[in-house]
């Protein structure tokens, strides 16, 4: 027994989470949404990246061999297992990566068995850029994939790791911001109603987070319980992430629904991936059958 | 990451089956039956339960982690959690000696000279001595660092003078730890002498109460004048260099929220059979609840997730590791989860939940949960300082 990521992994991560923060800024993320229209009104005001930074930050996840991570080396790939992905991926969930990362690395690139074709999705990616369109898009992308086959379970997993990247960020933030904020002479972080708030936040998240992992083991290891595991794994991070949001939303105040300040990027992400490859109700549903409810 | 037990691992889990199935109902057998059996908070149960501890000692299930001399079978701290687990599946009853073995044990490890290691551990492990918690007092609760009960210093021992409230089953044991004030002049934390003291101390007087689930599981403790010698116990009654309390009762705190007083097993226990309950409806009923049975799926997850976490803190702790205030988030999980386990039931049974029924019982109980140990609220604000960082309330004024 031993529930703990291996050196390797470990380095893995650590080098995508370098990567994303020095070429997935939230400017990045940003410039994946429409840009404004001519009154300058719309989510994507405020755009400040580089044209073609998306293009770029997708050739920089292809070159890393991140897209490719789960197909084998004979073929071109990292030959990585379904916990590096799930490590990976709660990586590009922390930056909030606005691409397919999960679709061309859990879907497309191992039912090709090619790590090179998740590079043509690069346009495809960039189609489905904004919350609502990457919704619509990816729906009608795994509606496509038979819920019994493996692509899908490692699509949810991946999805449930990116969740729990997005709660760590926006309660990063959040702790960030109500020790900065100053209300009555003290800082906001230090009123017992927002200590709370934001303990709830980590319990969720300290408790979805095994979760995950375990279920990625399950995928690795082709357990018996790996399909009830994602279930639980996408079910609770979905929840964790939602729980997330609402705390930082609140702990913000008025700073926090607007478009200028980043933390709405997060939030959007988190509550389209709820709804993809089975949303919690679904995933929950798939639990029950399993344990006989 | 490997989620496998090793070929010894599972032999220690199917010999803990084995052993716990067939004394458990011989246990059973001779104290009337299952039914029969009064809860180990009431003074006739504690009594039975006091058996069913020695049956546990003699066959060297009782403290599995500690040392053979002990009474132990040095179990890894993977064994002892398959042991829990083992425990609670076969439906074992709690254990009435678990604030001695679980709370003040850790701290003797940690803080107890070789004489009183040797004197006190084996007798506790088999329920010979019986050990209550002395923290509380009636103006110290949540902020137990303004304690006032007093030990004074005095020709081979201490005069003990105050009051101790909340301490479970302190009205049938032989024993109490606690903290008192021995340097009144020092500021809170400091000033504080972790004292064992024999409950048949003269000028010690305890009494029952009744607490909301029926039993008399609560006591306080009176000191009046109470001469406590320094030979009361070989080795001596101060446990850690006088004035170091606070120290040494943090070590037991986080034994106490963490993962040893309340393992998963308990709770992967109760969740199964929440669901057996669910699954002995008919479909008809099942179908009409299913918002029921969601949230019955939920409560699963919870304990499994429960279950998962304490994996992963296992395994930094046997890589050398240490938990500090994470053990606050662990607290909050389980007492809230239990909560949560028992209200399905109460729901799924309705009027069918008796007031004396097994789940209204645990209902009742589980409730406590957010309360003792340090309230939910407590935790909360740890969680906030300690793990997120947040600042200290007044901070900045």
């Amino acid at each position: 027994m031993r529930f703990a990521f291996t050196d390797d992994q470990l380095a893995l991560r650590d080098a995508v989470r370098h990567l994303l923060a020095a070429e997935c800024p939230p400017e990045v993320v940003r410039a994946a949404w429409p840009a404004p229209d001519a009154d300058g009104q719309g989510p994507g005001a405020g755009a400040r990246a580089e044209p073609g930074c998306l293009d770029a930050l997708w050739g920089h996840l292809a070159d890393m061999g991140v897209l490719g991570l789960l197909v084998p080396e004979a073929d071109g790939g990292m030959g990585f297992d379904e916990v590096a992905a799930a490590v990976v991926l709660a990586e590009t969930g922390f930056a909030a990566v606005p691409m397919p990362v999960v679709e061309a690395m859990c879907v497309v690139a191992p039912l090709t068995r090619d790590a090179a074709p998740a590079r043509g999705l690069v346009g495809w990616g960039a189609m489905a850029l904004d919350g609502g369109r990457v919704d619509g898009a990816l729906t009608r992308f795994g509606s496509s994939v038979d819920p019994d086959d493996r692509a899908f379970e490692r699509a949810a997993l991946g999805t449930a790791a990116q969740l729990i990247g997005l709660g760590r960020r926006m309660l990063e933030l959040t702790v960030a911001y109500v020790t900065e904020r100053h209300q009555f002479g003290v800082p906001i972080g230090s009123f017992q109603a927002v200590k709370h708030h934001l303990a709830d936040a980590r319990l969720a998240l300290e408790f979805a987070a095994p979760a995950v992992w375990r279920a990625a083991s399950s995928l690795t290891n082709n357990e018996a319980t790996a399909q009830r595991d994602v279930s639980m794994a996408k079910a609770m991070a979905g929840d964790a992430a939602q729980l997330v949001g609402r705390k930082a939303l609140q702990c913000h105040g008025g700073i926090g629904y607007t478009v200028e300040y980043d933390l709405h990027l997060y939030l959007k992400r988190t509550w389209a991936l709820e709804q993809l490859w089975g949303n919690s109700a679904w995933h929950r549903r798939r639990v029950a059958t399993a344990i006989g409810l | 990451m490997d989620l496998t037990w090793s070929a010894v691992e599972q032999a220690f889990r199917a010999e803990a089956r084995g052993w716990l199935v067939e004394n458990l109902a011989a246990w059973r057998d001779a104290h009337g039956g299952a039914e029969a059996i009064p809860s180990g908070d009431t003074r006739a149960g504690f009594a039975i339960h006091l058996d069913w501890e020695r049956r546990l000692f003699d066959a060297g299930w009782a403290v599995v982690s500690w040392p053979e001399a002990y009474g132990g079978r040095e179990a890894s701290l993977w064994e002892w959690l398959l042991f829990e687990q083992e425990y609670y599946a076969a439906g074992c009853p709690p254990r009435v000696t678990q604030n001695g073995i679980f709370l003040l044990a850790p701290s003797l490890f940690a803080f107890a000279n070789d004489t009183q290691r040797d004197h006190i551990l084996p007798r506790m492990a088999a329920g010979e001595d019986t050990w209550c918690q002395g923290w509380s007092e009636p103006d110290a609760g949540s902020d137990l660092a303004s304690l006032t009960t007093r030990a004074t210093r005095t020709d081979g021992g201490w005069v003990l003078d105050g009051q101790k409230t909340w301490t479970t089953r302190g009205a049938f044991c032989t024993h109490l730890f606690g903290l008192f004030r021995t340097d009144p002049e020092a500021e809170r934390h400091r000033g504080l002498t972790y004292l064992l003291v024999p409950l048949d101390t003269p000028g010690v007087t305890v009494r029952g109460f009744g607490r909301l689930d029926g039993d008399e599981g609560f006591a306080e403790v009176f000191f009046e004048d109470a001469f406590l010698a320094d030979d009361a116990l070989p080795g001596g009654v101060t446990l850690g260099e006088e004035g170091q309390g606070w120290k040494v009762a943090m070590s037991t705190t986080s034994s106490e929220r963490g993962l040893t007083l309340r393992s998963p097993g308990r709770f992967l226990a109760t969740a199964d059979r929440l669901i057996a309950t669910w699954q002995a409806l008919p479909d008809e009923v099942r179908t009409e609840r299913a918002a029921l049975g969601e949230r019955i799926t939920k409560a699963w997850m919870r304990a499994e997730a429960y279950q998962l976490q304490t994996l992963q803190t296992v395994t930094t702790t046997v890589e050398g590791g240490s938990v500090g205030a994470e053990s606050s988030l662990v607290k909050l999980w389980w007492s809230e989860l239990d909560i949560e386990l028992h209200e399905c039931a109460m729901e799924l049974l309705a009027t069918g939940a008796l007031l004396e029924g097994r789940w209204s019982k645990g209902y009742q109980f589980s409730l406590s949960g957010p309360i003792y140990a340090g309230t939910n609220e407590v935790q909360r604000n740890v969680v906030a300082e300690r793990v997120l960082g947040l600042p200290r309330s007044g901070a900045g004024k």
